[in-house]
């Protein structure tokens, strides 16, 4: 269906883990992540490009994503990011937030 | 190749970030990131990924990297091998073997992935556990199956409940398990280690069945906390005496070889080929141990 949502979560609030919240929309256009992260200051710049570098290469264009980080690698966070993109696509609709 | 001991190996549950990046840590031969008992099913997606990103990403240095996958009889063995495969771990430990096709089939699947990958052919061992009643009826075909066969291994839960055994500290029940799994794996030239004990806190206890697993012939035991890995170790390391031992008899032999002469007596006991190939292990394990 032309108008579903699909929802997304991976991860978790423990230390040097993230959780990770996406949604697809049809109204949604291009890339929107919102991270909360208590390194942020130091290390949202890379958080991001490290989120929008995982999205690249799964090929995704129009994504709200939200990262509550507690202190986790790129490849956690590149992991949990891909998890949540793809249990997503699997899923069949959602609720709006 | 250099000949790696596999004294201990760590199980680490394969969800847990914080645990992954610090699994190199804590002084293990090996390291087991776990995609089966320590991952609930419905996280069995993200812990893959998470562990195919920690082998591509973390250094481990000289750790041995052994990755559980679930058993290729549930949804998600395969799926867990086609993913893990591409980031080439030292080994896959392989749950609940039970037939020598178990192993061919998981043999298969490795080859075309290194194949595919330009991976070195037959480089990602194989180490299957022994489970069940049927495994250890066909331990022998299991670990003659492959050249992949690297280390046999068992579950005690597994298997006690699998021939209604009680579990009990003392493991006498486990006695016939140990010794026919250490059987196979000498007949074939390949390491075996022990199950985890499971009373993480009673290191009394762990250095006894320790003790016990390396009299009957053991190389090493799978640990579920970093607290077990220095004393199985310390039971691992051999004494001063031994080493001075080993050293003389490894002396003793080279003089003799020099005067074209296979036996000798040292100390007034026969030095022979199976006494030398003792001494070289107990020097080796003294080596890893950093006592010699």
């Amino acid at each position: 269906m032309k108008d579903q949502i699909k929802i997304g979560q991976a991860g978790t609030l423990e230390s040097s883990d993230v959780l990770v919240f996406v949604r697809f929309s049809p109204l949604q256009k291009g890339i929107k992540i919102e991270l909360e992260s208590p390194s942020e200051k130091c290390f949202g710049k890379i958080i991001i490009r490290k989120i929008e570098e995982t999205l690249n290469l799964l090929g995704i264009k129009n994504i709200y994503i939200k990262a509550q980080d507690r202190g986790a690698l790129d490849c956690t966070i590149s992991a949990r990011v891909e998890t949540a993109v793809k249990r997503a696509q699997k899923s069949i609709g959602g609720k709006e937030e | 190749m250099k000949k790696r001991l596999r004294r201990t190996a760590l199980y680490i549950p394969g969800n847990d970030p914080s645990m992954i990046q610090n699994a190199g840590i804590f002084g293990s031969d090996s390291i087991v990131l776990d995609l089966e008992d320590a991952v609930s099913v419905d996280e069995k997606d993200s812990a893959r990924l998470l562990v195919r990103n920690a082998l591509k990403n973390i250094n481990y240095g000289d750790t041995e990297v052994i990755v559980r996958i679930n058993s290729l009889f549930t949804p998600f063995g395969k799926e867990d091998l086609e993913v893990i495969g591409r980031v080439h771990p030292d080994g896959i430990r392989l749950p609940k073997a039970e037939s020598a096709q178990d192993i061919q089939e998981v043999d298969s699947f490795l080859s075309r992935i290194e194949n595919e990958e330009g991976f070195e052919e037959n480089s990602i061992k194989i180490m299957p556990s022994i489970e069940s009643a049927i495994g250890l009826f066909n331990v022998f075909e299991i670990v003659r199956a492959s050249n992949r066969v690297a280390v046999i291994n068992f579950g005690a839960e597994d298997y006690t409940s699998d021939i209604g055994a009680e579990r009990t500290k003392e493991g006498k029940e486990l006695f016939d398990i140990r010794t026919r799994i250490l059987l196979a794996a000498r007949v074939v030239g390949i390491e075996v280690q022990d199950s985890v004990f499971a009373h993480a806190h009673d290191i009394e206890g762990l250095i006894r069945e320790t003790k016990f697993i390396k009299q009957l012939g053991f190389d090493g035991k799978s640990v579920i906390h970093p607290a077990q890995i220095e004393p199985v170790h310390q039971v691992f390391t051999p004494t001063q005496e031994e080493i001075n031992r080993a050293k003389r008899i490894i002396l003793a032999i080279e003089e003799a070889k020099k005067r074209k002469s296979g036996v000798i007596s040292l100390d007034g006991r026969m030095i022979d080929a199976p006494v030398v190939a003792k001494a070289h292990r107990i020097l080796k394990y003294a080596q890893a141990a950093g006592v010699l």
